[in-house]
């Protein structure tokens, strides 16, 4: 559904953030992205809807080659590609139905957009995302009045408003506390199954993304190190992404130690993994 | 940055004997030029005039704020006399205060149709010299930068002046005066709170397929919203001060009351104008800042 | 919504809640604001005979415009640049001189009750008025003459300055003030050593945003007589020498230019 050939980034100041990956993604496949910080898993994800623009290289959705599309054109394709945000990227200011209903903006005229007048389906639909989401009832509160992980839900509903093919989710969890981490991820995993979508989810974490996901892609450098299931991601084979020492010695913790943007704890979220809270 | 002292103890200084010298060179030039400065515009200066001031100042606050003690004959009015020649006096300046109602009204709507206006102008111009949100970093942004410091470099007062010639005088000389110094302060202060907003909201909204009308609308101005009520209220309030004045130059409002006492040099009638003047002010910042705060 | 029974279906329709809940609050704005827009409005008085007229003075005065003429008037221009330049700069210095120690006594945190008290009525009293409306008090006490203009700034300056000083000292981070205070230093070091390094790099962006403030408002305490550039510009235009006009207004902001850059680049090389 998604193909990937030979993307490259390069910067003006001639910095390769992506060296030719290469990279398919069938329908319904969840699918980790892993790496050190800088590694590109944001360029990579942002190259597919162009909110980066790709040096060379193709990107296919269903087909259709991204790359090349005309502006309107490629609102058409970004109507298929939903983004999910580390940092939410609610407009905080907004309600929480216009924040979820901003997921149609793709489909409605702008002075309606402006005069808030969305079709009815689209709104029905979205009592029934934030139903699914959990978030019953809030839909009149603003955004900035919710909790993080409730801020992210909406983000979630925002995403499947567009009614999308595709999931492109960058670091969905790294703003959150462990158990609500969780939470989300479940809820992510839980959603795709549902909708049949599939997802890119970049993510630090490595025992949450080897719990959720089919599929682990591991990024170093701009170049794809590792491509396979979760159980082949095993401690030998983690120094080939993240770069260092043994990795056995430290366990999964230090796959965190390196990143700087990185508030969570990762020790008790493995904790947390092993009382299976959720 | 140490020198030896004569014991061979290291010594600590703030700045090397270089840097301290040319420390106190800079400094020298500056007081050299402020005085320069000084007595060029003290050979402009009648000195006789300026050591009569503090003189002058209490014969103007004696004109300005009480009664003539004296009557005609130069003798203390008689008892009776002075009750009702006090009475007189209040009775006229608060005659003079009731006549100033209807220009301190104007200046207020100079003020606020003004700012009105003024703002209108801004928001576009803002957006196309927000880096973010320009069209062309190139082309578009340096034009509107140079709409934008030209405004502000402008005082309304000269921009009345020119005003008053072009289109008359009155209070639509007024109101564009004060719309056009404001276009250059409300745009500067809009663009910078445009150039920090949230991009990952903008690129969430982009990410929807939203065009870019939309984009502007759901993913940037919800954001400025605050900083433009803010802004726009603050300039409101400096307006009004401004309008105070540009009467001055016959462009409406109070200060057109202003001149024709000073040129009558009824000075009586100048500190009525004052304390109105005064308590409008008093009363606009207090307005503006319980707005301001309900805003943000 | 939450009062409707379990089998509902989900609602189809959904409007914004108003930005004020009450409706009799909410009408009663709109009808106010466009009641008032309506006696704005109304209280303008066109005389559409002078704006007709008016076409044949903009005319006239944009034709000037676009020819500034800065020879035929070159002394009165210069005299009167020089005037505001040098006016400024004094103003300036003398101004913060003064603002500084007002500002330190109308900061709540440093200085005792009356003082605080006394600096912040000095403060009030100096921003009360309009530079124009000080400028015609100090014209009428001190004649006319670029020293009521110096006069009038440097009041206005320290009104300004001291003020903000004032804010800013409040603001700062006292425990690093407690940490100079436990070494035992004086009130003065204590100014020295724990407020002044604090409030520096924004005093001096406040200073010179002052400086460039004050060479603006030379330009127009001159209309009411306070000497600068500003009288030789209220000459030309009751001249209606357009010519002059343009390229007094040039030299204005230009100046206001040259001023930003200067001080953008001083700050950089500071703070």
């Amino acid at each position: 559904m998604l193909e990937i050939t030979d993307l490259t980034k390069r910067y003006p100041d001639g910095f390769e953030a992506l060296k030719s990956v290469e990279l398919t993604l069938p329908q319904g496949q969840l699918a980790a992205l892993i790496g050190p910080s800088g590694a590109g898993k944001s360029t990579l994800i942002r190259c597919v809807n162009r909110l980066v623009e790709p040096t060379e290289g193709s990107v296919k959705l269903d087909g259709t080659e991204v790359t090349d599309l005309g502006r309107s054109a490629l609102r058409g394709a970004r109507r298929d590609m939903a983004m999910i945000f580390q940092s939410y990227a609610l407009v905080e200011r907004l309600s929480v139905m216009e924040n979820v209903l901003s997921g149609r903006l793709g489909y409605v005229g702008f002075f309606n957009s402006l005069l808030r007048r969305f079709p009815s389906q689209d709104i029905q639909r979205a009592y029934k995302l934030l139903e699914q989401v959990g978030l019953e009832g809030l839909h009149d509160r603003r955004a900035d009045e919710l909790s993080g992980g409730q801020q992210q839900r909406v983000g979630i509903a925002r995403a499947l408003m567009q009614e999308p093919k595709l999931l492109l989710v960058d670091e969905p969890t790294a703003s959150l506390d462990p158990r609500t981490a969780h939470q989300v991820m479940g809820l992510l995993a839980d959603l795709c199954d549902e909708h049949d979508l599939a997802a890119i989810i970049n993510i630090h974490d490595v025992p949450l993304a080897k719990e959720y996901t089919d599929r682990i892609l591991g990024l170093n450098a701009g170049q794809l190190v590792f491509d396979g299931p979760p159980a082949e991601l095993t401690d030998e084979v983690l120094p080939d992404i993240y770069g260092g020492e043994d990795w056995s010695a430290h366990g999964e913790q230090s796959a965190d130690e390196e990143d700087d943007d990185d508030d969570e704890d990762v020790r008790s979220s493995g904790q947390f993994l092993a009382e299976e809270v959720l | 940055m140490s020198s030896p002292s004569t014991d061979d103890q290291p010594v600590w200084r703030k700045r090397s004997r270089r840097q301290a010298l040319t420390h106190w060179v800079i400094t020298l030039g500056i007081a050299g030029v402020v005085l320069w400065c000084f007595k060029l515009i003290s050979d402009e200066t009648t000195w006789s005039f300026v050591w009569s001031g503090p003189a002058q100042a209490g014969e103007l606050a004696n004109r300005m704020f009480l009664p003539e003690w004296y009557n005609r004959t130069g003798e203390l009015w008689a008892e009776g006399e002075f009750w009702s020649h006090l009475g007189a006096f209040l009775a006229d300046r608060a005659a003079y205060a009731a006549e100033l109602w209807s220009p301190l009204v104007d200046t207020l709507h100079i003020a606020t149709l003004g700012t009105v206006l003024g703002v209108m102008i801004a928001s576009p111009l803002a957006f196309l010299a927000a880096e973010n949100t320009t069209p062309s970093v190139k082309f578009v942004r340096p034009v509107a930068l140079l709409f934008l410091v030209t405004s502000r470099s402008v005082n309304s007062l000269i921009w009345a002046l020119l005003l008053v010639i072009v289109i008359g005088p009155g209070m639509l000389s007024g109101i564009l005066a004060i719309a056009l110094r404001s276009v250059g302060f409300c745009g500067k202060l809009l663009f910078e709170a445009i150039e920090e907003i949230d991009e990952a909201t903008r690129d969430a909204v982009v990410s929807t397929g939203a065009g870019r009308l939309q984009t502007l609308t759901y993913g940037v101005i919800p954001q400025i919203a605050p900083a433009f009520a803010g802004i726009s209220i603050y300039r409101w309030d400096i307006n009004i001060r401004e309008a105070t004045i540009i009467g001055l130059v016959g462009a409406g409002g109070i200060g057109m009351a202003l001149q024709t006492a000073i040129d009558e040099l009824a000075w009586g009638h100048v500190s009525v104008i004052f304390i109105a003047i005064l308590a409008t002010v008093i009363l606009s910042e207090w307005v503006s800042a319980k707005a301001r705060a309900a805003v943000t | 919504m939450s009062e409707l029974p379990e089998e509902m279906a989900t609602p189809r329709t959904w409007k914004r809640p108003p930005l004020i809940s009450d409706p009799r609050q909410r009408w009663a704005l709109y009808i106010g604001v466009i009641a008032y827009a309506i006696w704005a409005f109304l209280s303008i008085e066109v005389d559409v005979q002078r704006l007709v007229e008016g076409a044949d003075w903009a005319r006239q005065f944009f034709a000037g415009l676009v020819q500034p003429d800065f020879v035929s008037r070159a002394d009165e221009i210069w005299y009167g640049f020089l005037e505001s330049l040098t006016m400024t700069a004094v103003a300036t210095a003398i101004g913060v001189a003064l603002a500084v120690p007002i500002g330190l006594g109308a900061a709540s945190n440093l200085a005792i009750r009356p003082v605080y008290l006394t600096c912040r009525a000095i403060l009030a009293l100096s921003r009360a008025f309009h530079e124009v409306i000080l400028a015609i008090l100090f014209v009428a006490m001190f004649g006319f003459g670029p020293f009521a203009g110096l006069v009038t700034l440097v009041v206005a300056t320290i009104g300004f300055l001291g003020k903000l000083i004032a804010e800013d000292i409040e603001a700062i981070d006292w425990e690093t003030v407690e940490a100079v205070e436990s070494t035992g230093a004086s009130w003065l070091q204590k100014v020295a050593y724990g407020v002044a390094p604090q409030v520096m790099p924004r005093f001096i962006g406040l200073s010179l945003y002052r400086l460039d403030i004050n060479f603006r408002e030379s330009a127009i305490i001159g209309i009411v007589g306070a000497g600068g550039i500003g009288a030789t510009l209220t000459t030309a235009v009751e001249r209606y020498d357009f010519e002059t006009v343009s390229a007094i207004l040039i030299l204005i902001i230009g100046t206001v230019y040259a001023f930003e850059y200067i001080s953008s680049a001083i700050r950089k090389r500071f703070i």
